[in-house]
């Protein structure tokens, strides 16, 4: 039987060099034309506790992490009964027949620690788990070879002696498997694409497509899930005219900012809730004032502390509205790795364009999601800059039009950028009537992020579900799954949160029913959606972990069944 | 604020202290431009919340960049407009109650980092613009509205706290001596490094201390402020510690770190000196 997919969890503490190895392996799936994607959840604790990885590997592009397990890996006996019932019927666990001993019949022991040290090298014991696993889904050993070749060949102290021993350990492991008569059914061969790849997570996206945007100042600090790009920043971003930078908090950071943005900069910081809470009264100054800067908060779980490493999509309304007054910041919320990237270049476009604070809304399910995405080509990218002024002095930086050029110190226009209201110079002043011009020029300023593409499909059908975030790729599988199953329903999505292009805000008013999977209580996106006149209805989820793509076909298919017997009754 | 701005009716009391104040910014700023031949409009001011904050509005003459931000926040903004653009000069104006309650925890960090800014602090030991609460400089039992029974904590040294912290320049002064103001301003903008001006600037509404600190023979009021010996050496970290354990108001410069390298730069001599990768080649790294 052969497969179009494959699914491999591994888990328990002690697990992490496998896990290493696990992302290695799906990288080296995708240069041989599989798509992949990794999924990772870990306790916030430096080493140990209930950790497990999960690779999907896929002939075709990789939608969700994938609900049932081909393949358990298991490092303890905890692991196994934790994650023992999500093995598909007809799978495998492998676990190490050293250390444990597993009753049933779908278990497979390996010695792992024995096999490796047979090679020499104590430490491939994680070489011999992948050579197993590529054994049981017929993975040709010169897809694994090559990877080892690639991974260790430039490891000085190591490097002549490791190659042999892992590749060594590989061909151990997948001896092991296909003596031991189990079969899972093997992975269709991969279609080469025919344009250039990169392997990326969410953060990593994130960062790339700040540095193609033309970033020049980065502050930020630590903060699970966002801590990542911080360190890529401090890594990456040197040079003239560069500055990344660890600060002392998420205020000195937003702060920061604003004084890079006003000075002329493109300005970037990451963080997660409880620092997007510190940084209210920053982004309202931001908007206040008209600073382009670009805050991307990756979402974790819950109020407060909350769960630091688990995955929520619960900060859309304090996106939206982080802070005291009338605001209204621009929010783009990606929803694949790949979408990380160009969400990035478009939240900078954002900032730049309407000379203010925009969101970038990630979330924990991406930021360590690992996938292949077609490498973006940076000559067609659009990259787009703030307008100068250029004009003389005695400026009105906030009086003509609704974008006015902006003016930078050193340059001409020299003006107060003011947190209080102001007038066209910048001076503070109470006035009505100029309160209420500048905050009808602040939310009129919005207009012109408001053609942002969307997607639809069956605009026909009364009903449509409409993800956001993290949530596309399981709700588009189910979606997909839906329409095989005969169920009339549509298909809508944006990663522009707000403002929602007009267009699609019409195309949603004429359902009767918009379905929203999100992962939150309140149902957020649901409620944004209302609030703008759309039939909305959520399908909420807060576990801390992404939605399963069996558990959305089935509340949907029940949610329209009721529909449809409603319908019947009346 | 370029010409007179009929619409800006902010106006600080007459007899305020920030009136000297902004008379010595304006000469300092003056001859700053000329001395360094550094344009007008490479000079950024970055005010606080409060009634020295509207100095940003009120200067006279050529009109710098100006930031008027949020409560506490001055050296943060400041932090970020050094760093992304090191050939500006900037100056933050705040007030006690913004740059000592609320701005407190900024102070440290850049001191670490040894920002190159100038920092006027106006410090009238209380909270004006929200009509007379105690401020972290008002002493201990000063009754103000906030503390209608008396203040119940000590007022912080703030000379004492920016030696601690480890700011590179400390100088101590009063509004009313605007010439001797305006030259430690100057000084200020000119030192490499974090620069701190603390003035008292009294505030003639809710803590008119012109007398305190001058003194008054015919009342028999002894002046709190006293100038420096003339022995002082301000490299010296001792003597600079000595000054500030002793009370009343020293006037003068009390400390200044020598050879003590700026956060421009280090940042020059660690990461922008750097060969930063093009986005391009950054990306190339992730290829399959």
């Amino acid at each position: 039987m052969n497969k179009s997919d494959f699914v491999v969890r591994f888990a328990g503490e002690g697990g992490q060099g496998f896990m290493t190895a696990a992302i290695g392996l799906a990288a080296a799936n995708t240069q041989s034309g599989y798509h992949a994607q990794t999924f990772a959840t870990f306790p916030s604790q430096i080493t140990g506790g209930p950790t497990w990885m999960q690779v999907r590997i896929s002939t075709d592009t990789v939608l969700s992490r994938g609900d049932e397990l081909d393949v358990l890996v298991v490092f303890n006996e905890e692991a196994y009964s934790i994650h023992k019932d999500e093995v598909r019927n007809g799978g495998v666990i492998i676990y190490d027949s050293d250390g444990m001993d597993l009753e049933g019949g779908e278990s497979l022991g390996i010695p792992f620690d024995k096999l490796a040290k047979s090679t020499g090298n104590s430490r491939s014991a994680n070489m011999v788990v992948m050579g197993a696993l590529a054994g049981l889904i017929g993975i040709p050993q010169s897809i694994l070879e090559e990877f080892v070749k690639r991974r260790w060949s430039n490891t000085a102290r190591y490097g002549e002696t490791i190659v042999p021993t892992n590749i060594h350990a590989l061909t151990l492991g997948r001896e092991a498997a296909s003596s031991s008569g189990f079969e899972i059914g093997e992975l269709n061969p991969p279609q080469k694409p025919n344009y250039e790849q990169i392997f990326v997570d969410g953060n990593q996206a994130i960062c790339l497509g700040a540095v193609a945007s033309g970033v020049q100042f980065y502050c930020g600090y630590p903060i699970s899930p966002a801590t990542t790009i911080l360190i890529w920043m401090e890594k990456n971003l040197v040079g003239k005219g560069k500055f990344a930078y660890q600060v002392s908090s998420e205020i000195e950071a937003i702060t920061s900012l604003i004084g890079a943005g006003y000075a002329g900069t493109k300005a970037m910081s990451a963080t997660a809730g409880p620092g997007f809470s510190l940084m209210s009264e920053g982004l309202g100054m931001a908007w206040m004032a008209e600073i382009p800067l670009v805050i991307v908060n990756v979402q974790r779980g819950g109020p407060a502390t909350g769960l630091p490493t688990k995955t929520e999509q619960s900060d859309l309304l304090n996106a939206i509205n982080p802070a005291h007054g009338d605001v209204s910041l621009p929010v783009i919320a990606p929803g694949t790795v790949e979408e990380c990237f160009y969400g990035t270049v478009q939240a900078f476009n954002w900032a730049e364009t309407y000379q203010g604070p925009v969101v970038l809304l990630s979330e924990h399910s991406l930021s360590e999601k690992q996938q292949n995405i077609p490498k973006p080509n940076l000559e067609t990218l659009e990259v787009q800059n703030r307008i100068l002024y250029e004009g003389k002095n005695g400026y009105q930086r906030y009086e003509p039009g609704e974008i006015s050029p902006m003016p930078i110190p050193g340059g001409p226009g020299s003006y107060v950028a003011n947190a209080s209201e102001h007038d066209g110079i910048g001076d503070t002043t109470h006035l009505s009537e100029r309160h209420i011009q500048m905050t009808n020029r602040r939310f009129r300023k919005l207009e012109s992020l408001m053609d942002s593409p969307y997607e639809h499909d069956k605009i026909d059908a009364d009903v449509a579900i409409m993800p956001w975030g993290g949530s596309k790729g399981p709700a588009k599988e189910a979606y997909e799954k839906l329409l095989i199953d005969g169920k009339d329903i549509g298909w809508f999505y944006t990663m522009f949160l707000n403002p929602i292009n007009p267009t699609l805000l019409e195309e949603l008013r004429n359902k009767k029913l918009v379905l929203v999977p999100e992962l939150n209580y309140l149902g957020q996106f649901a409620s944004v959606l209302r609030s703008q006149g759309v039939n909305a209805e959520p399908i909420t989820q807060y576990t801390g972990l992404p939605f399963k793509v069996k558990d959305l076909v089935q509340r949907i298919s029940s949610r329209l069944a009721e529909l449809e017997n409603r319908r019947s009754a009346s | 604020m370029t010409d007179k701005n009929p619409e800006y009716d902010f106006k600080w009391c007459p007899g305020c202290g920030d009136f000297g104040v902004r008379r010595a910014l304006e000469q300092a700023l003056q001859k700053y431009i000329i001395d360094t031949e550094i344009p007008i409009e490479n000079n950024v001011i970055v005010a606080g919340i409060g009634c020295s904050g509207n100095m940003v509005h009120l200067l006279e003459g050529q009109q710098p960049f100006g930031i008027h931000g949020l409560h506490g926040r001055t050296l943060p903004i400041a932090m970020g407009i050094k760093s992304s653009r090191p050939d500006l000069n900037v100056t933050v104006v705040a007030g006690d109650g913004d740059f000592l309650s609320i701005g407190m925890e900024h102070i440290a960090p850049q001191a670490q980092r040894n920002l190159d800014v100038c920092v006027i602090v106006m410090d009238n030991a209380v909270y004006g613009l929200t009509k007379g609460q105690s401020s972290p400089t008002s002493h201990e039992g000063m009754i103000t509205s906030s503390t209608p029974y008396g203040k119940m904590e000590d007022a912080v040294n703030p000379l004492k706290l920016y030696l601690t912290l480890g700011v590179s320049h400390v100088a101590s002064a009063l509004s009313s001596k605007i010439k001797d103001l305006s030259q430690m301003i100057y000084d200020a903008m000119k030192y490499p490094g974090f620069a701190i001006v603390h003035v008292q600037s009294p505030c003639t509404e809710y803590n008119n201390t012109y007398e305190q600190l001058k003194g008054n023979v015919k009342k028999g009021i002894q002046p709190m402020a006293w100038s420096l010996p003339e022995d002082h050496n301000p490299e010296s970290v001792s003597d600079a510690q000595n000054i500030v354990d002793r009370d009343g108001i020293p006037l003068g410069l009390i400390y200044q770190a020598k050879d003590r390298t700026s956060f421009s730069k280090r940042v020059e001599e660690t990461t922008s000196s750097m060969n930063g990768k093009s986005a391009e080649d950054i990306i190339t790294l992730y290829s399959v």
